[in-house]
């Protein structure tokens, strides 16, 4: 019987400082835990007594890899929160403006941060001596999608022009007109990935698991700004107002960490393989095939297909940003003033953001000042069920001759595959002390 | 032998390090200029120099003043990036705010297992020989300093307030829109970015100089009719941690 111990201090390509810490004892694993060393950060305090116009930009900076992600809940929940209802050019722009950084979120993830790993390298930097194509290849992509972020509002990285109410400059429609041009290019290199993610032998592993994302309920989009709360465990579907009662918190009795549950789970996955089991019905024609080619054969229970399911969304991200681009063009586009409230209390909003489903729930007084809020970020929904994944998947390699050092890179790459944001999750996540 | 660059995280959202991710045009050629080592992998290697160390987020843990340190150590040239490193950032919006209570909101009962303190900037505990303001820090001020340090240039930060910026991209001035921002007050090097989109200057970069902050305070408040208060919020959004005294 094995005994081994793991430790995996500061996970590497991840986005922040997590560490996996294994023990077990003769083929019994003793613990189990992926914890949390970065630094903790208040956002729901600094919120407290700010103006409701300045939500979008404080939560903003929670991360910078998902920070329209994070505008996108926020002017929602403020929206809800003040009975503001945007224009339809405000949705299109939005809806732009998440796609470009599912792509640029997604991208990153893949080429960067995992791809190494099937490579055999041990980061991005030795690849541009020996696949110099693959890094040009996703440079390229990955600054098409930073640059429609930037012509719509200032820059990816903290949005400028994203505000409650809509947006306080519009793209000029040259720029637009370029863009769309250079998503067309990107088709080709969009198949080049998928021939590069094809040849890439994922592990074998599966667990039961419950998916929660968000769901077009007139079964017309694949859900990325908008929809019902959905899961693969229940045929009911939840407004965002609800949002408490399938996304509890908890406190574990073997731990201090915070996690999430649902009434049916001890566990659950949000992200893009969790968008593709509930949603992929709705993909664009091009991303399905895509998605077969790389074996999602409409669903699967493999967290390390997650990366697959990213390359799939950006296909269905490009075609579909071609699509509101043209509808901008045709209905044409103007400076519009921002929507002012007619109310104050409060509110919730959610977006799908390249790690999940995002909640953020804001109070505001008649003052028009925070009060009150809470935000439940994607990484801290998945962190129980990358508990339960790891354990499972310890169990399955204990069954192997694998040495430590390769359990070790098979537990990483699981992690991974997560694409988990720590930086985001560490306001909310309680640091494991010995 | 090529020059050694490490980064480095404190606390952040590392919007600045993604940001040097995002000058893909550049990276290539920065690849092949100098070595990029993990500071972590590198800091077990006793005799690895790093030739400049960018740090982005700000100094709020005691764990953080132990890693800030043991960078100084390793770095012979360090570099703070983004406003979290240089002011203290959108992290110092917790220094005005009582320390049980912020920390007992997020964390209930479990407040006890974060040890805390108020959000400094890097210089408030290690010499620092660069600073690159900005939330994010400009990606081509990163470039032109990396130039500069690596062909032993001298580089400096400008000296004029984003307004200069400002009234050179054509922008109409927010204050004849009723707007209050905080343009005249906040050191240029943005390109007044955010005016440019329709937006407020926030202030990220940090203060132009103690003068335009004691000019605008008065015009705020004379000239405006701005109350103290308001002008002190928008100075702290990323400002939180100077003290400053107004007029």
């Amino acid at each position: 019987m094995k005994t081994i111990d793991i430790d995996v201090k500061h996970v590497t390509r991840v986005e922040g400082h997590g560490n996996i810490v294994v023990n077990v004892k003769k083929g019994e694993i003793t613990r189990l835990e992926l914890q949390i060393v970065e630094s903790p950060r208040f956002f729901e305090s600094f919120l407290r007594g700010r103006h409701y116009r300045e939500a979008p930009h404080i939560t903003c900076r929670i991360c910078g890899i998902c920070s329209v992600g994070h505008t996108t809940a926020s002017v929602k929940a403020m929206e809800n929160a003040m009975g503001i209802t945007p224009s339809e050019q405000t949705l299109l722009l939005r809806k732009l403006m998440l796609h470009a950084e599912q792509m640029q979120s997604h991208w990153l993830h893949v080429f960067f941060l995992a791809v190494p790993d099937f490579l055999g390298v041990g980061s991005v930097i030795p690849l541009a001596n020996t696949h110099p194509e693959v890094v040009k290849r996703a440079l390229r992509m990955k600054r098409l999608a930073n640059d429609i972020c930037c012509a719509i509002a200032g820059r990816h990285i903290h949005p400028i022009a994203m505000h409650v109410g809509g947006f306080t400059h519009i793209p000029k429609v040259e720029e637009l007109v370029d863009l769309k041009r250079r998503l067309e290019e990107c088709r080709a290199d969009l198949g080049e990935m998928a021939n590069l993610m094809a040849s890439f032998e994922k592990p074998d592993f599966n667990r039961d698991t419950e998916y929660i994302a968000l769901s077009d309920p007139n079964k017309k989009e694949y859900a990325f700004y908008d929809g019902k709360i959905a899961s693969t465990k229940t045929d009911k579907t939840l407004d965002v107002d609800d949002y408490l009662t399938w996304i509890i918190e908890h406190v574990e009795p073997h731990s201090t960490s915070k996690h999430v549950k649902t009434p049916r789970s001890a566990s659950f996955m949000v992200g893009a393989l969790a968008r593709y089991n509930l949603n992929h019905e709705l993909l664009h024609p091009a991303a399905k095939d895509v998605a077969v080619k790389l074996g999602l054969n409409g669903g699967s229970t493999n967290s390390f297909d997650n990366n697959t399911a990213q390359i799939v969304e950006t296909v269905h991200c490009v075609e579909d940003s071609i699509e509101v681009i043209d509808e901008l063009l045709t209905r044409g586009m103007k400076l519009e003033p921002l929507v002012e409230p007619t109310r104050f209390g409060r509110g919730a909003g959610t977006a799908e953001v390249p790690r999940g489903i995002l909640f953020h729930d804001y109070t505001v007084g008649e003052d028009g000042y925070i009060t009150d809020s809470n935000l439940i970020i994607p990484t801290t929904q998945n962190m129980a069920n990358i508990e339960a994944d790891l354990r499972a998947l310890v169990k399955q390699l204990l069954e192997t001759d694998l040495s430590k050092e390769e359990i070790t890179l098979k537990l990483e790459m699981l992690v991974r595959a997560y694409d988990p944001c720590i930086s985001c999750s560490v306001h909310f996540l309680n640091v494991k002390f010995e | 032998m090529k020059p050694k660059i490490a980064v480095f995280s404190l606390t952040s959202c590392e919007g600045c390090s993604l940001a040097i991710l995002e000058l893909e045009n550049q990276l290539l050629d920065i690849l092949g200029a100098v070595e990029i080592v993990n500071f972590r992998e590198a800091m077990t290697e006793r005799d690895c120099d790093i030739d400049i160390g960018f740090v982005d987020g700000a100094v709020s843990t005691p764990t953080d003043v132990e890693e800030i340190k043991e960078m100084r150590e390793h770095c012979k040239a360090l570099v703070a990036i983004g406003a979290c490193a240089c002011q203290g950032g959108i992290n110092s919006l917790k220094n005005h705010q009582n320390e049980d209570d912020y920390r007992s909101y997020v964390y209930g009962d479990g407040a006890k297992h974060f040890p805390t303190i108020k959000a400094q900037p890097i210089s408030a505990f290690v010499e620092v020989e660069y600073e690159l303001p900005g939330c994010p820090m400009v990606k081509e001020e990163f470039l032109a300093l990396v130039k500069a340090v690596l062909s032993g240039q001298q580089w400096a930060l400008p000296q004029t307030s984003v307004c200069v910026e400002c009234k050179k991209q054509g922008n109409l001035c927010l204050y004849e829109k009723g707007i209050i921002c905080l343009g005249p007050v906040t050191l240029a090097g943005c390109g007044a970015i955010c005016p440019t989109f329709g937006s407020k200057c926030e202030g990220c970069r940090g203060l132009a100089s103690d003068e335009a902050l004691q000019a605008a305070s008065i015009n705020l408040r004379e000239q405006y009719d701005i109350p103290l208060e308001n002008i002190l919020a928008d100075l702290r959004f990323y400002g939180a941690y100077q003290e400053k005294s107004l007029p």
